[in-house]
């Protein structure tokens, strides 16, 4: 009996799908018709997104299609379309070339500073998300908190113009700058050694004013995790007599996993993505045994005054994009494999 | 009272202790880029000024304020600020609207387009390239004022396109609905009903707009060949180079103030405008970041 059951209902659904399927082929054929009148029916929707298509495929997508110069033997006054093909010539100059060195140096130096940043910048804002979620009194955190987010806001060139006069060394006419001053006199840099110009110190000065800028603000999606977390979790951990690192280890840390998984993937994502503008503004000729970095190396052989190539600056840049491409993409993989978290 | 652990009272006080050292610290380059545009000659040319001015003057920034170039790039800056945020704004919330909307055909593709462009970045070389033939084409057509390239080509990023995509999906559909029945179309629901009600995320975005086409730089000075048109950072930094290896070496001229403090009332008159406006703004901040949660 069951069975009849079922098998007549298998059959009404078996003419259903039948009919469906019809219907699916009718509408495939008229797919592009069909989707003309729902375009005509609802314009303004359409007109809506226009200006953003437009936007995006004249200065982003352009730029992209504008990598193919990479291959190209290019110059401004060929164009791009017209100028030679040059096969792979770019990239193995490039990797295997005579200017290998100073791109793998670049390319070492740019990992190793995302790298430095990922170790130091990374701990830093959820510390301090932490200590900001322990003070108690308003009024206090709050004038903590916005003091800390300041330097946000205020522009790469204004941050770098402060290091590089707080940073100065001083010659017989200048007394050296606030901070190199104190570090002087601490002991704890020689009073010959200039700052900007020692390659030594050049990483030192890109972390720390680089927390400067960002750890109060980076802070923010932390503490809001924290605060989400409900105090009756820790009034349970104080009655099995858990310490306050008790509780951090056991109640905090895991009720922001989420919020750390994400963060997490971003900055692995963006490892090879150092900014040039900063790197640009704060390095000299003397610090950039350290301070080169891709983007900046690209600056340097395509766009220097002393005339470079932008088929070579290209090739690099498409081997930054592409690396930084499949750093996101895998970083997001495992994240997803491992915790069920991702961004895509 | 409720009675604290000893570990928690030791964690309580080196809250408060490394938050007011971290504040301080944050704080601290503005309160000596203050003190030093004020200080004298003499105070700073002797290493005197550490917190507070020391023999105030007020020439720096009276040289500042006289400085007509000075002012003709902080126009520049309100102009890209002004119309470049306008501009950004547009687009992202007609875009963003339309992504918003489940009836969109193609929409998984639009927004895929949206995203790549934030995993793949073509660099350098060919954004050059792409800016100069835009200026190009602005020539031919008649905007010779390189401005409107930073403006048209420039800043938009589509992270906040997707706060705000994100902000419109999260609008009851029966408001929408309602006003539809009342006869409303797609513009009228938009400025309407969306609009005033995410409030909160068009201010966040307005504002990450606003902030980086104030503090924007590099771009500016690679495409605005004019200097009468270079924006005030390219101005504060050409300064700099221009001045500083001289005043290593002496060649300074003899004015009641240092160029430091010079460039420091330069910075100051620069962030001003931030200070002035953040208090009202960081709240706006602190809630975008939390707005971004980046799904597809």
């Amino acid at each position: 009996m069951k069975n009849l059951m079922d098998e007549s209902k298998t059959l009404e659904e078996l003419k259903q799908e039948l009919a469906k399927e019809e219907l699916l082929e009718q509408i495939e054929k008229n797919r592009w018709k069909n989707y003309f009148h729902i375009i005509l029916k609802d314009w303004r929707l359409y007109i809506m997104l226009i200006p953003m298509i437009f936007w995006y495929f004249c200065w982003r997508y352009i730029p992209m299609g504008g990598l193919i110069i990479a291959f190209k033997r290019f110059d401004l006054t060929t164009g791009m379309w017209d100028s030679n093909f040059a096969g792979f010539y770019h990239i193995q100059d490039l990797m295997f070339g005579n200017k290998a060195k100073e791109f793998w140096e670049a390319f070492r130096n740019t990992f190793l500073l995302s790298f430095y940043g990922l170790v130091f910048g990374f701990p830093i804002p959820i510390i301090l998300a932490l200590f900001f979620s322990e003070i108690k009194n308003n009024l206090y955190r709050s004038v903590v908190q916005v003091f800390s987010y300041l330097p946000r806001f205020v522009s790469t060139v204004v941050v770098t113009t402060l290091t590089i006069l707080l940073l100065r060394k001083g010659s017989e006419y200048i007394e050296p700058g606030v901070i190199s001053n104190l570090f002087y006199n601490m002991g704890l840099v020689p009073r010959t050694v200039n700052m900007m110009y020692a390659p030594q110190y050049f990483r030192a000065i890109y972390h720390v004013t680089g927390i400067w800028e960002t750890a109060g603000y980076g802070s923010i999606v932390y503490f809001a995790a924290i605060m989400a977390i409900s105090p009756t979790n820790y009034e349970a951990a104080r009655i099995d007599g858990a310490s306050k690192m008790a509780q951090i280890r056991y109640v905090t840390l895991p009720g922001m996993a989420s919020t750390l998984t994400i963060m997490l993937i971003l900055r692995i994502g963006d490892l090879l993505n150092v900014g040039y503008e900063k790197i640009l503004l704060l390095a000299n000729d003397k610090t950039y045994v350290t301070a080169q970095v891709i983007s900046s190396y690209v600056y340097k052989i395509g766009m220097s005054a002393t005339g470079g190539s932008y088929s070579l600056g290209a090739s690099a840049d498409l081997f930054n994009a592409v690396i930084a491409m499949l750093l996101v993409l895998g970083s997001n993989l495992i994240s997803r494999k491992i915790s069920d978290t991702s961004l895509f | 009272m409720k009675r604290m652990d000893k570990s928690e009272f030791l964690f309580k006080i080196l809250s408060y202790t490394f938050t007011t050292i971290f504040a301080a610290f944050c704080l601290y380059p503005f309160i000596y880029a203050i003190s030093a545009a004020l200080s004298s000659k003499n105070a700073m040319d002797s290493g005197l000024v550490i917190l507070y001015p020391v023999e105030v003057q007020l020439d720096a920034f009276k040289a500042v304020l006289e400085d007509k170039m000075f002012w003709l790039s902080y126009a520049n800056t309100l102009f890209v600020t002004f119309y470049g945020t306008i501009w950004a704004m547009f687009i992202s919330v007609t875009g963003a609207y339309a992504l918003s909307k489940s009836r969109l055909i193609f929409r998984r593709g639009f927004n895929f387009l949206l995203v790549f462009t934030m995993w793949f970045n073509a660099g350098m070389i060919p954004q050059y390239i792409n800016y100069v033939n835009t200026r190009n084409v602005f020539h031919s057509i008649g905007i010779t004022d390189d401005k409107w390239v930073v403006v048209i080509a420039m800043g938009l990023a589509a992270f906040n396109i997707i706060i705000l995509r994100n902000a419109f999906e999260g609008v009851p559909k029966e408001i929408e609905e309602a006003a539809i029945v009342d006869g409303a179309n797609d513009f009228q629901v938009l400025t309407k009903v969306y609009i005033p009600m995410t409030k909160a995320a068009m201010a966040t975005v307005t504002l990450f707009y606003g902030l980086s086409r104030w503090n924007g730089y590099f771009w500016a000075r690679q495409i605005i060949s004019n200097s009468s048109e270079w924006p005030l950072q390219v101005y504060i930094r050409r300064a700099l180079e221009d001045k500083f290896e001289a005043i290593n070496y002496g060649v300074e001229p003899d004015l009641p103030y240092t160029y430091d403090s010079l460039f420091y009332a330069m910075i100051v008159c620069a962030i001003i405008p931030i200070i002035i406006i953040y208090p009202y703004i960081q709240k706006y901040f602190a809630r975008g970041v939390n707005l971004g949660g980046v799904k597809e």
